[in-house]
């Protein structure tokens, strides 16, 4: 078994309007086990169009023009993402490969509980479970992302931002995947409550040992969190390299560029002119 | 020289089924011409309130707001005036210009409204205006909003503020929802519009880098008190209060990070 869980070659996205946008060009890119990859660039980089691509989640007009996706499940079979059929594809989704939206106020469905949410991901991956199995298995996911069990009944109106994200993420967690996708998952939350999420991220991903790909405009927040960084702009990856190297040593301009565009909290001043 | 007192100023809302909320509790503090001032705090610390209250969108429920020591009137020609003195600059350029009317319109408005110049130099005014936030103005001037970029957008949100004149900006998130890469380059010209024009600028935001190298003074606001104020150095690099310290933790901080990451590895090592 290789350490790489997901290999991404030569994968391009196109969205077909006139004229066609070649939204992701020729991506090369390997996620190891276990680890978090950030995926920084700014809007209408392809940062988006990659994640939901590999994971086959793009409707038309965007087509997929070229590329392979294999994933390297743990059981030592390789997955043809391409090649799988509808069925296959539905029951690949969730189980091996999660998501995480930006929106939790608009990822949850505000008529239903929590936990009857969190409870439809056992009923259509897992139709073997028993109600109180279901049941149980929620409640222990409200747990583990600290919303406590006994949130089960509440709607999501009733929730903070931080606490809905967290059920987000208790979901993505239910059929303990191997692969997370976060996109932008704490942006529209403020320092405190993005510090606390962050810090779960990364506690579970401990504790589960699944991998992560990270989506954000907000390169700071990448560079503490992530294990290797991918530089995106317009469709291509202009620079792949472990976070530090990305922030002591950037190779390419464009890194740069969008380092300075950050002023340091506690760093130089003089970015800003005054 | 202008001076804005903001002065003992406590804001209680009336929630339905909850009863009351204090916004803003016994806040004070004076915004002159040719200084800025961060306002920091996470979401629900009052920040807003402050902005609503200076703009008349709220009033206060004690306290009250002063412009060069004169109350804010409550109707008539010195409200007009008060509010051709302070405008404001909001976070969404997506949503704060009118999606029907061009950009000339925009900034001819208030133009017209104030009678800032007379009516046969409206036009030559707006150029001029673009042209200050660095627009191209002949390019932009007949568009609508819809046919300019998020940062092209806010410049001419920028230049519809300073049509009348202000005294005083009240910038709340100006550039959140920006792409990053211009960000820098609208912040840098509000700082170069503050320096030239002497204004006074209340920067609202939840971002304390920005706010630390935006700011002469940082005012951090927690559950409608403010806790700390300072030269922005000060309170960024050696926060005294609790919450400061707190917030500057949570904030992303690569330069820490990697400090901190290299000290370990190389302390174990040893």
């Amino acid at each position: 078994m290789t350490d790489s869980l997901l290999s991404v070659r030569d994968f391009s996205v196109v969205y077909d309007v006139d004229p066609p946008v070649r939204a992701v060009k020729d991506v090369t890119l390997d996620i190891k086990r276990g680890e978090i990859v950030g995926l920084a660039g700014e809007s209408g980089c392809g940062k988006t169009t990659l994640a939901y691509g590999v994971q086959r989640l793009l409707r038309p007009p965007a087509v997929i023009t070229g590329g392979d996706v294999v994933f390297h499940d743990k059981s030592g079979d390789d997955v043809d993402i391409n090649s799988l059929g509808v069925e296959e594809m539905r029951r690949f989704r969730w189980d091996k490969v999660s998501m995480v939206f930006q929106g939790a106020m608009n990822a949850l469905n505000p008529v239903a509980t929590i936990g009857s949410q969190l409870e439809d991901v056992f009923l259509v991956h897992r139709p073997e479970m028993s109600r109180v199995e279901r049941r149980n298995a929620v409640v222990e996911l409200l747990e583990i992302v600290k919303v406590g069990g006994q949130r089960l009944r509440s709607y999501p109106h009733e929730l903070s931002g931080g606490m809905r994200q967290r059920v987000m993420i208790a979901m993505a967690l239910a059929l303990r995947p191997q692969l997370m996708v976060m996109d932008e998952p704490t942006t529209a939350l403020d320092v405190l409550v993005q510090r606390e999420i962050l810090r779960q991220i990364s506690q579970l991903r401990h504790e589960f040992g699944f991998s992560v790909i990270f989506i954000t405009h907000d390169l700071p927040l990448l560079l503490e969190i992530s294990d290797r960084i991918a530089i995106m702009r317009e469709g291509e990856i202009v620079e792949l390299a472990p976070a530090e190297r990305i922030w002591n040593d950037p190779q390419h301009e464009y890194t740069r560029k969008l380092l300075a565009s950050f002023p340091r909290l506690t760093g130089e001043k003089g970015v800003v002119a005054r | 020289m202008t001076t804005l007192e903001f002065k003992n100023v406590t804001k209680i809302y009336n929630v339905r089924g909850a009863g009351q909320l204090k916004a803003l509790d016994d806040v004070s503090f004076t915004l002159n011409s040719h200084q800025t001032i961060g306002l920091v705090g996470q979401s629900g610390s009052g920040k807003s309130t402050i902005a609503k209250i200076l703009t008349q969108l709220e009033t206060p429920t004690r306290g009250e707001i002063l412009l060069d020591g004169v109350p804010i009137p409550r109707s008539g020609k010195g409200l007009r005036r008060y509010r051709q003195q302070l405008r404001m600059v909001f976070q969404d350029p997506f949503a704060s210009l009118n999606p029907y009317h061009s950009i000339r319109h925009h900034i001819e408005r208030p133009l017209r409204l104030d009678d800032v110049v007379p009516r046969n130099e409206v036009d030559d005014e707006v150029r001029r205006l673009l042209l200050r936030v660095r627009l191209d103005a002949d390019a932009v001037i007949d568009r609508r909003p819809h046919e300019l970029s998020g940062g092209q957008r806010q410049r001419v949100a920028i230049a519809r503020a300073l049509a009348s004149r202000p005294a005083i900006l009240v910038a709340d998130e100006p550039v959140s929802m920006l792409d990053v890469s211009i960000r820098l380059g609208v912040l840098g010209l509000l700082a170069d519009l503050q320096r030239e024009e002497g204004l006074g600028v209340l920067y609202i935001t939840h971002d304390l880098a920005t706010a630390r190298h935006f700011s002469d003074e940082i005012m951090v606001l927690n559950q409608g008190r403010v806790v700390e104020q300072g030269p922005a150095d000060d309170v960024i690099l050696n926060p005294r209060d609790p919450y400061t310290r707190e917030l500057r933790a949570a904030s992303p901080d690569p330069e820490k990070h990697f400090r901190e990451l290299s000290a370990r590895t190389s302390g174990g090592a040893q």
